[in-house]
Parts: C-alpha cells; sequence; structure tokens
C-alpha cells in the first residue's frame, strides 16, 4: 500500500481540520468558499477509498496515531458501522458546499461569510473524528469541537432568536456532553482503560464486581448521548436550532450532527457494552421504545401545527430520530438494519427538504407556510425535489422511505410487538399531513403578485436539490449500498462485540 | 464502616456530588443567562474531581522514573481533565460572547424578558 493509503484514516480528520484553519486566514468569503469546495471533496475522495479499502480488507483498519500501539495510544478504528457513517457525512458535506455559496452569500454578512466556512469545516472535521476514534475520550473531545462549531453556525442566523437557539443549544449540548465524560469516567474507573474494544474486552469480567456503576455508565451515556441526537424529550433544542440557522448549516446539521451521534449510541450499546448488557440487565430497549414511540407520533402532531416550515421540518426530524431509535432499541436484524438504513434515508430526504427551502428563502426571503402561495408554480424543479422527499418521509414505494419503515415493520413484527406497526403506520399517516400541508399551499393555491417573477435558483443551488432527490428515489429501488450494507452492518452489531 | 467513616474517607465524592447537582440546579432554575453559565460551569469541573479524586493516591508523586519514588498518582486522567478544561473554557467563552451578542440585541439577558418581548420561541 502506499504512504496515502496507510494514512487514510488520519487524512479523513486533518484534511477538513487543516481546511479550517486555511479558511480562517483567509478573510475573504469566496476564498473560504474555494477552499471549503475543495476540502469537502477530497475529503469525500478520502471517505469512498476508506470504503473500498475497508471492503477490501474485511476487517477493521486499526490507526495508532503517533506510533503508540494499542491501547496506550489512541486507535483510529474504522470498520463497517463507521465507515458507512463517515461515507455518508463526506458526501453530503460535498454535495452541500457548491450550493452554500449563494445562500451564505444572501444570508450571512460578508464580513462573517470567511467563518461560516471555517466553522463549516471544523464542524465536518469534528464529526469525522467522532466516528472514527476508538477512543472514548477523544470522541469527547471531537463531540465538542463539532458542537462548538455548530454553536458559531447556528448564531451567524439572519434572525436574532438565532442568537437564542445558539445559546440554549450550548446549554443542552454542554450539558449532553459532560453527561457523556461523566459516563467516560465511570467506565474508566471501572475498566482502567478509554479504548472502545478494550473497554469492551475487560467489562464482563468487571460485571460481577461492579455491576452497578457499569449501569451507572451505561445510564449517564445514553442520557448524553440522547441530547445530542435530539430524543423525544431532550429534542427542545433541535426546533429553534434547525429554525434560525442560515439554511445551509441547517442542511448540514439535520443530516449529518444527530446521524453521528445516533452512531456513537450504536457504538456504546452494541460494541462496548455488548447487546447482553445494553438491553437485558437494564430496560434501556423498553425505554427507547417508549420515547421512539412518543416522538414519532407526537412531535409529527406538533409538525403538523407549524406555520414556519423550517421548524415543521425540524419537529418532523425528531419524529424520524424516532424511527431510528426504534430501530436500535428493537435490537433484532430487521429493526437494526431498518434503524440504519433510515440514518442514511432520512440524511438525504431532510437534506434535501431544508437546501429546498433554503433556495426558497434564497428566493422570497421568508419560510413562512403562508408566503409559499403557489410556489409550486413558479420554482417547479425545486418544489419538485420538495416533494419527492416529502413522499419519502411519508414512505410511499418507490422512495427511499419505503425500505426503512419496511425493514422496522418487519423487525416490531419479529419482537411480536403489534402494537408499534400501528404506531409506524399511524405516524406516516401524520406526515402525509404535514407534508400535504406545504404541497396544499405550494402547488394549489395561486401565486401571489410578489412572486410574479420568482423562479428556480441558479445551476449551483438547484443540482445539489436535484442530485439528492434522486438519491432518495434512486434508494427507494436499488438498495445495495443502503438497506444491503446496513444489513450486513446489523449482523455484525448483532454478532457480538467486534 | 460507620457512616462517619463512610463520609469521610469519601468526601471528595460528596463534594463532587454537590457540586454537580447544584451546577445543574442553577442552570435549570436560573432565568439570568450568565448565571445559567455558571452553573454550566461549575456542573463541568464536578466531573474534573470526579476523574481526579481517584486517580491521586495519597503520598502519590508524579510518574517519574527514579529510585527515589515508588508510589505514583495515574497521571491519565490529570491529562484527560487538563484537555477537559481546555473544552470547558472554550464552551464557556463562546457562551459569553452569545450572551453579549444577545445583550447588543436585546438589551436583557434576562430569559424570561426576551421571551415576553420576542414571543415564545
Amino acid at each position: 500500500m502506499s504512504a496515502i493509503e496507510l494514512h487514510l484514516p488520519a487524512l479523513q480528520v486533518v484534511l477538513p481540520l487543516i481546511g479550517a484553519m486555511l479558511a480562517a486566514l483567509t478573510r475573504s468569503g469566496r476564498l473560504a468558499w474555494a477552499i471549503a469546495l475543495v476540502v469537502t471533496w477530497v475529503t469525500a475522495a478520502n471517505a469512498v477509498l476508506l470504503v473500498i479499502q475497508v471492503m477490501n480488507s474485511g476487517v477493521p483498519i486499526s490507526y495508532v496515531l503517533g506510533g503508540w500501539s494499542v491501547p496506550i495510544g489512541i486507535e483510529y478504528r474504522v470498520d463497517q458501522l463507521n465507515v458507512f457513517v463517515i461515507a455518508l457525512v463526506a458526501l453530503l458535506g460535498a454535495v452541500v458546499l457548491p450550493y452554500a455559496k449563494r445562500s451564505v452569500a444572501h444570508e450571512i454578512r460578508p464580513e462573517l461569510q470567511y467563518g461560516f466556512y471555517t466553522m463549516y469545516l471544523l464542524c465536518l472535521a469534528g464529526l469525522f473524528g467522532m466516528a472514527i476514534t476508538g477512543d472514548a475520550f477523544n470522541a469527547f473531545v471531537f463531540l465538542e469541537v463539532s458542537s462548538l462549531s455548530t454553536y458559531v453556525m447556528i448564531a451567524l442566523g439572519r434572525h436574532r432568536r438565532a442568537l437564542l437557539a445558539s445559546y440554549q443549544y450550548l446549554i443542552m449540548g454542554t450539558i449532553g456532553a459532560t453527561f457523556y465524560v461523566i459516563g467516560i469516567g465511570i467506565l474508566y474507573l471501572i475498566t482502567g482503560t478509554l479504548n472502545f474494544a478494550d473497554i469492551a474486552s475487560r467489562l464482563p469480567e468487571q460485571m460481577d464486581a461492579f455491576g452497578r456503576p457499569a449501569m451507572v455508565a451505561l445510564s449517564f451515556l445514553t442520557v448524553g448521548i440522547c441530547l445530542k441526537l435530539a430524543l423525544f424529550p431532550l429534542h427542545v433544542w433541535l426546533p429553534n436550532a434547525y429554525a434560525y440557522a442560515p439554511s445551509v448549516a441547517t442542511a448540514l446539521l439535520a443530516g449529518t450532527a444527530t446521524k453521528v451521534a445516533i452512531y456513537l449510541l450504536l457504538r456504546i450499546f452494541f460494541s462496548v457494552f455488548g447487546i447482553e448488557i445494553s438491553f437485558r440487565t437494564i430496560p434501556i430497549g423498553q425505554v427507547l421504545i417508549v420515547l421512539s414511540v412518543a416522538a414519532m407520533i407526537i412531535a409529527a402532531v406538533i409538525a403538523v401545527f407549524e406555520e414556519n416550515t423550517e421548524r415543521m421540518l425540524a419537529y418532523s426530524s425528531v419524529s424520524q430520530i424516532g424511527y431510528i431509535t426504534l430501530g436500535i432499541a428493537l435490537a433484532n436484524q430487521a429493526g437494526l438494519t431498518g434503524g440504519l438504513t433510515h440514518i442514511i434515508n432520512h440524511a438525504i430526504m431532510k437534506t434535501t427538504m431544508f437546501l429546498a427551502l433554503g433556495a426558497v428563502v434564497y428566493r422570497i426571503g421568508t419560510s413562512m407556510l403562508p408566503n409559499l402561495a403557489g410556489i409550486g408554480r413558479k420554482m417547479p424543479l425545486t418544489m419538485a425535489a420538495f416533494v419527492i422527499s416529502g413522499l419519502g418521509l411519508v414512505g410511499v414505494p418507490g422512495t427511499a422511505g419505503f425500505i426503512t419503515k419496511w425493514y422496522l415493520v418487519l423487525g416490531a413484527l419479529e419482537k411480536g410487538a403489534w402494537p408499534l406497526v400501528a404506531v409506524i403506520v399511524a405516524s406516516s399517516l401524520i406526515a402525509v399531513v404535514y407534508v400535504g400541508r406545504v404541497v396544499e399551499v405550494a402547488y394549489f393555491k395561486s401565486p401571489s403578485a410578489e412572486l410574479a417573477d420568482v423562479k428556480d435558483p441558479p445551476l449551483s443551488m438547484l443540482l445539489p436539490i436535484l442530485l439528492l432527490a434522486a438519491a432518495t428515489l434512486y434508494f427507494g429501488f436499488d438498495t445495495t449500498w443502503s438497506a444491503e450494507w446496513c444489513a450486513q452492518i446489523a449482523t455484525d452489531l448483532l454478532g457480538g462485540t467486534s | 464502616m460507620s457512616v462517619i467513616e463512610q463520609f469521610v474517607s469519601h468526601h471528595n465524592y460528596y463534594v463532587t456530588i454537590l457540586l454537580m447537582v447544584s451546577g445543574l440546579y442553577i442552570v435549570i432554575a436560573s432565568g439570568n443567562m450568565i448565571k445559567k453559565l455558571v452553573g454550566l460551569s461549575l456542573f463541568q469541573t464536578s466531573v474534573y474531581l470526579l476523574y481526579l479524586s481517584p486517580a491521586k493516591i495519597v503520598g502519590g508523586t508524579a510518574p517519574i522514573l527514579d529510585e527515589k519514588f515508588q508510589v505514583y498518582s495515574n497521571p491519565l486522567p490529570h491529562v484527560l481533565i487538563l484537555t477537559a478544561i481546555v473544552v470547558g473554557i472554550a464552551t464557556i467563552s463562546l457562551g459569553l460572547a452569545i450572551v453579549v451578542r444577545i445583550y447588543e440585541v436585546y438589551g436583557t439577558i434576562e430569559e424570561d424578558e426576551i421571551f415576553s418581548s420576542d414571543g415564545e420561541i
């Protein structure tokens, strides 16, 4: 293997980190965007190479930083699960960036634009780091890198409430991260190590003596990470953060930030504690199922009554995250496959929808529902992409969302949990209502005079939207890279600690 | 072991728990944005104590390879907490910066006044 190939795991994190510093030095929005464009596409290519490498080798890649052997040094460990998350984040980060140029120029003051791109890259670096590292404390540091840059991006929003949303998220996010550190601290006291795989191998023999502290650690970790992934009822930071952040930031966060937190939860449940301890000794599975069901129904109902479409989609995100955690909580092959597949499907669909709304904001300056009357006729391609993704959220056959729900229903049936099937169907029906409201206003009302010369956004914004909408359809038919891959990951996760 | 013995030998942990819950309480109960951050900082700091208390060994030195020293404190938690302190500083300073901006646009840092001037967010 060439030198580059050997260092792919480190480059995945280092490239955006260096890019962020360069972007900060430019002090010019245009230059910073150019740097970010190059860096995100190179990291995306890097992630694809990493996927190929993991697929070819068949075993997890272990990369030791600074040559310190595991478990003394920090290890970057790349296996099927996290390379999947990394590839998703990298590709979304790259696809969104061409769109960012005009949208950011429109929404953020010129002298602050380079700062936005710096934070964008820093956030990506943090997310990659969280996903790739095999060290529990290192994951915390990267979690904070991504969170802090996220707070800044949100605070750059055009409305003054963006500041409040950012502050709210900072408080909640820090509490979540601190809970995570407490959990890791207790685990370290029990096992004397911070390496995920090492903790996993030492934990079972300590369970007799330190069973109770281990449960405390698991609880702290679960609550802390669930705050970051916005599991109902720990989601209160999310709607405002998504609604008032710049459109590009929302699109990026909706697709990536919560997904990486979900990855961390999977890592803790399945790789570190193992399915036996996570789900059998204390009823975390049951608690998660109840909260997921609450999220799927309650958040969806709130979404129906939202007038601000971005807030509506944010509540819809909370509801969709419920699907993912439901899949995790079912903890069987089909359920977990559904949950994992929804990570990628939801990321694609929600990013498309937020990008489409961002394009609407770019053209008419607002995303309030009453102002969108007739927008479907004025911006046909943008809204078509919105509707396709909306159908995906509902779970119409032929879209990516259907695949997810299919597996989730299978998982629920396998578990013998008939009521859950009803909940999945009910939540989908509520999704029909909130997506339908936008469709009704956008297509069946006649456009006001103000919208007379509104048209689809420029190509640099339109292409990413259409590309992602096409991906929603593609993953509805060809599941090689979504459900089939996820099924394999699910088998690995359920098969034991790896 | 009597209750008193238990308390004295574990007093670090009692202090940790006290700091942790009082910090969290301030974050939840206070409506003043600066006070909230103070609470948050207290909460974070308590975790430093949680890491450091078990790592310190009475009479132990830093891990220096020398015949004169036999008892060492565990250096790893100390290093981790150094990192955590840096993260804490970054978080609190970003939080304070946001509060400054909020004060600039709203003219107040009391949450209830902001909500009443801006509607429920």
